[in-house]
């Protein structure tokens, strides 16, 4: 069988070679070499979707090659239906993403499109990857690129953003390394078996305390990834410094590998855990909900109102996650789809705004309607798609979650509302300030409309807005039995945690009878 | 009980289609303003014609079906997008359909007379509100419903703030403020609530919420009732006289018809197929929320009785007045329930009438209030002699759409033993005559000051606001041919 996903993630790698032998001078060729790269990156990754087989919670098209034997390391790839949906929202973002970035960077172009390509590998390791060690490379190498996007492409303050995104997520990784190394001796020490293999630990029974301690390891590490408030403070400066291309993949990809995370290791190796931490780690993700939005209703600051919608729309992927229904977790799958769109879009939007006036602030603009039409159309309606209104795929994602974690604690539920509610009002009252009014700003008077470009990148997205709005059953279905598989492994963790305080019960009863 | 007649068709969708395209037509011819309103009276006739052609089989007591989406019955059982016509949505949608073809003669009359800015837009908007309507109309469970609840909201918004002055601006957030909000903050989490409970979100005539707790019953009930914001009930009516900012023709028949009757009709819609009026009956709450909707008829008719501002005034008429509808409905005895479906058909022409001529007034003499409008009635005999019709009708007269409705609701209070209602109807009878009366009054006996400026509208308004006035007098005549389609129902 051709190593379909190995093609996936070498296509882009291979770019990046390319480009080394490209001179310098001749950007647009660069710049043509990277587009291409990422198209034929997502065609190669559409057969993923097309034979994907529904009905198996199994891993597809897996890879299986020897690594490092004395480790029990493998290089090791599958797809289930939760990684499906990341590897091909990354293939076609990436694409939107190189096409939307062609005028934006001008210094180093060169060393910028080739940290764009080994991310774009990176992330699709991330997803792919079925062996912790494997994980970690890819996951690491995912930093370093994203790193110097942001510290070299970036804006003003683009050092202190590194900086302090750099020591957040190392600080996550380095307690996920470590609660990797303890899972791995544990292993060995019940089984006599040293593995990596992130599937066998799926099956592993744990001593409850030590589940949770790596849990909560692999939670901090998530949570930074996310983000959850309170780790959150790293993102909204990393955004508004990152170049657009940064923000959006940043958006688009690299938050969903917090919650990703969520689904592949803290759920399946940690269940017990997991349903014991389930209300404050549901509490924390309200909490960030309705911070988030509060926080994006009081910013002067575009991309920074994104940013904090972003945390406000993640709490909703986290608090479906963790009520542990087929609603929730298949609308949290749903809603990391939908971010991924919709918030990629919000950015590109700002990023149209930013490099035709350089300022990203609200107060600089008003009645941008009048001289952008076009602009006007496709804004109101990834506006509307982000706050969740029908017909667009938020509102699926977002019915999705409410009906799941309903069903798991209604009062969540109520409350999680108030966040959808803010949603619309932080989104509208964005556009109403941006787009209607007068035209007060001299310079705001002569800005041009949409170029075709920009209108071709903008055309895709807005089509999967609509599409997965109307009709998301080809993804609902592709998740169906993974997901099933995962609720199925929530609900005996339940039933075991239930029985718990029963069978401390019978064990008093025993004792008492001894006595 | 009759038996259940279904029938497939797509006749509901492209009903619903049609507007939308016309949205597309208008924006594309939107420099040629003649084919421009020619492509939205076309569209109009076509979506009357095409709601009409369903009358044979509503007349049978068939239920006309169209599911368009079913979503996979794995993970999300039950809910699907999808259409159903029945007696109820075929009304209002006929209602909404007809009064729009009227409207589109009459916008053209007054936006091209005003010469008002961006009509290509307001006609887009206008078709966009007309599918969302239509798309109320035609739900088959909440969700779509909800889908096209939305829809409405977003397209009057522009609506609303058609002139582009700060006052539209403000006017503007509050309305999105308080349709959005009830929309998100309530309706939503009601049917997400539904769903969970009951695992399904469709109509059926027997209702779908058998078994749950009364908590819960208690709980969406009010959540749908207080989240319904386009049905003006107080305390969340206040969008509605906000709205009268924008050109007349919108809040002819968007707050008077289409928008506002979509609210109520949802109502109507979930306390008879969502909750069943037999269950609700059992339930004991029909009588305290008839008694809540009893606040909004009366309160909002005193507000009314204090303005001056001619369309302000009837603003505050249509919230009072369509709080009879939610009254009606929640009597939960037959006469009630059919006396509030029938308000629904007679208010709209009754009060999309009352707006054409306050719109015409504003054209021909440009007033707004009601205090300068001495003596109209000799200077502008059509428009006062229609909108004469439109008062009566709003206070009861026999045998206009109005006294129809007042009549059925009183025998529903009687059979429902709700005495105190009865008492709500009456009085509230007398506040229609005391705030309409004194316009007729001051139009008919006070002396003009400049009877020589005063002229009439032009004549494709009149002929818009006399058919209205025709139709309100037909509604009344023949009130029993609406309430005989609704035998299914009530």
């Amino acid at each position: 069988m051709f190593p379909i996903l190995s093609a996936v993630i070498l296509i882009p790698l291979i770019g990046a070679l390319t480009l080394l032998f490209v001179p310098k001078k001749s950007e647009n060729l660069i710049r043509g070499i990277t587009l291409l790269t990422a198209i034929i990156d997502f065609a190669v990754s559409l057969p993923l979707y097309c034979d994907f087989k529904e009905g198996t919670a199994a891993m597809q098209f897996a890879e299986r090659i020897p690594w490092i034997p004395s480790w029990g390391a493998e290089y090791s790839l599958g797809l289930d239906g939760i990684s499906l949906f990341m590897v091909l929202l990354t293939t076609f973002s990436c694409v939107v993403v190189y096409l939307a970035t062609w005028t934006a960077v001008e210094k180093h172009v060169k060393e910028f499109n080739i940290a764009l390509l080994v991310l774009q590998a990176a992330m699709v390791g991330v997803f792919c990857a079925l062996d912790f060690v494997l994980f970690y490379v890819f996951w690491e190498l995912m930093l370093i690129p994203m790193y110097l996007l942001i510290g070299i492409w970036g804006g003003q303050r683009r050092i202190y953003a590194t900086v302090k995104f750099f020591i957040y997520t190392m600080g996550g990784s380095v307690l996920m390394l470590f609660a990797i190394l303890v899972l791995y001796f544990q292993y060995h020490a019940a089984t006599g078996i040293y593995t990596f293999d992130i599937l066998k630990y799926h099956s592993f029974a744990m001593d409850k305390t030590l589940q949770f301690w790596l849990f909560l390891c692999f939670f901090i590490a998530f949570a930074i990834k996310v983000p959850i408030w309170p780790f959150h403070t790293w993102l909204p400066d990393a955004h508004v410094e990152a170049p657009t291309a940064g923000s959006v993949i940043l958006a688009g990809i690299l938050l969903k590998m917090g919650t990703y995370g969520f689904l592949r290791f803290s759920l399946p190796i940690f269940p017990d855990a997991s349903v014991s931490a389930a209300w404050w780690v549901s509490a924390v993700a309200i909490i960030g909900i309705i911070f988030g939005a509060f926080m994006a209703l009081a910013q002067d600051d575009m991309k920074k109102l994104v940013a904090y919608s972003s945390v406000s729309h993640l709490g909703f992927v986290v608090l479906g996650t963790f009520a542990f229904t087929l609603r929730g977790i298949s609308g949290g799958i749903m809603q990391m789809i939908n971010h991924g769109i919709s918030t990629g879009a919000l950015f590109l939007i700002v990023g149209i705004l930013y490099e035709r006036r350089h300022t990203r602030l609200i107060a600089e603009y008003g009645g941008i309607a009048k001289v952008m039409p076009k602009f006007a159309f496709i804004f109101i309606i990834v506006a509307l798609s982000s706050m969740g209104m029908p017909l667009t795929n938020g509102f699926i994602g977002e019915v999705m979650i409410l009906i799941g974690v309903f069903e798991a604690n209604s009062v969540y539920a109520a409350l999680a509302v108030v966040g959808v509610l803010l949603g619309a009002a932080y989104m509208l009252w964005l556009f109403r300030r941006v787009m209607f009014g007068d035209l007060t700003n001299e310079k705001n008077k002569t800005l041009p409309d949409l170029s075709a470009r920009e209108l071709t990148y903008m055309a895709p997205l807005i089509v999967m807005i609509f599409l997965l709005g109307v009709y998301p059953n080809p993804v609902i279905r592709k998740m169906d039995a993974t997901v099933a598989n995962l609720v199925a492994t929530m609900e005996k963790a339940k039933v075991a945690r239930l029985a718990h305080p029963a069978a401390l019960a019978a064990n008093l009863d025993m004792d008492k009878k001894r006595d | 009980m009759m038996t259940l007649k279904t029938i497939v068709s797509i006749v509901p969708l492209l009903a619903i289609l049609v507007s939308l395209l016309a949205a597309f037509g208008i924006f594309f011819l939107r420099n040629l303003p003649n084919w421009r309103e020619g492509c939205s009276i076309l569209a109009a006739l076509v979506k009357f014609g095409l709601v009409m052609s369903l009358y044979p089989l509503i007349r049978d007591g068939y239920t006309i079906e169209c599911p368009i989406v079913a979503f996979p019955a794995g993970i999300l059982p039950n809910l699907s997008f999808a259409l159903r016509v029945d007696a109820l949505g075929f009304l209002f949608a006929g209602v909404a359909s007809f009064l729009w073809i009227l409207t589109t003669l009459y916008s053209i009359g007054y936006m091209r007379t005003l010469k008002e800015h961006a009509q290509a837009r307001y006609y887009v908007c206008f078709a966009l509100a007309l599918t969302g309507a239509l798309g109320v109309a035609f739900s088959a469970n909440l969700l779509t419903l909800f889908l096209f609840y939305e829809l409405i909201t977003v397209s009057t918004y522009l609506l609303v703030v058609h002139e582009e002055t700060t006052e539209a601006y403000s006017a503007g957030t509050k309305y999105l403020t308080y349709l959005m909000g009830t929309g998100k903050l309530f309706f939503l989490p009601a049917i997400i609530f539904t769903y969970g409970l009951t695992g399904t979100l469709d109509f059926k005539s027997a209702g779908i919420f058998s078994g749950v707790s009364p908590f819960w019953v208690g709980l969406t009930l009010i959540l749908f009732v207080v989240g319904v914001a386009k049905a003006g009930l107080m305390p969340f009516h206040n969008w509605l006289p906000s709205a009268m900012v924008a050109p007349t023709p919108v809040s002819a028949l968007l707050h008077a018809v289409a928008v506002v009757k979509a609210g109520v009709f949802t109502i109507v819609r979930i306390v008879v197929h969502i909750y069943g009026v037999d269950f609700l009956s059992t339930m004991g709450l029909g009588a305290w929320m008839a008694l809540f909707a009893s606040i909004t008829v009366v309160g909002a008719s005193i507000i009314a009785l204090r303005q001056d501002n001619l369309k302000m005034r009837l603003a505050y008429s249509t919230i009072s007045q369509l709080s009879y509808v939610v009254l009606g409905v929640m009597l939960l005895s037959p006469d009630g329930v059919r006396g509030s479906i029938l308000q629904i058909v007679a208010h709209a022409f009754g009060k999309i009438t009352l707006f054409f001529c306050a719109g015409a007034i504003y054209v021909g003499i440009h007033k707004k209030y009601i205090s300068e409008m001495a003596g109209i009635g000799k200077t502008m005999p059509w428009t006062m002699g229609a909108f004469t019709v439109g008062a009566f009708s709003m206070i009861g007269v026999p045998p206009l759409a109005g006294f129809a409705v007042k009549w059925r609701l009183l025998l529903g209070a009687m059979e429902a033993h709700q005495i105190l209602i009865v008492g709500v109807l009456l009085g509230s009878t007398l506040l229609n005559a005391a705030y309409f009366l004194p316009i007729l009054k001051t139009a008919y006996f006070d002396e003009s000051a400049d009877a020589a400026h005063q002229h009439e509208a032009p004549l494709i308004m009149r002929v818009a606001l006399i058919s209205t006035a025709i139709g309100t007098c037909l509604v009344g005549l023949y009130s029993d041919f609406f309430v005989s389609l609704l035998k299914g129902i009530a």
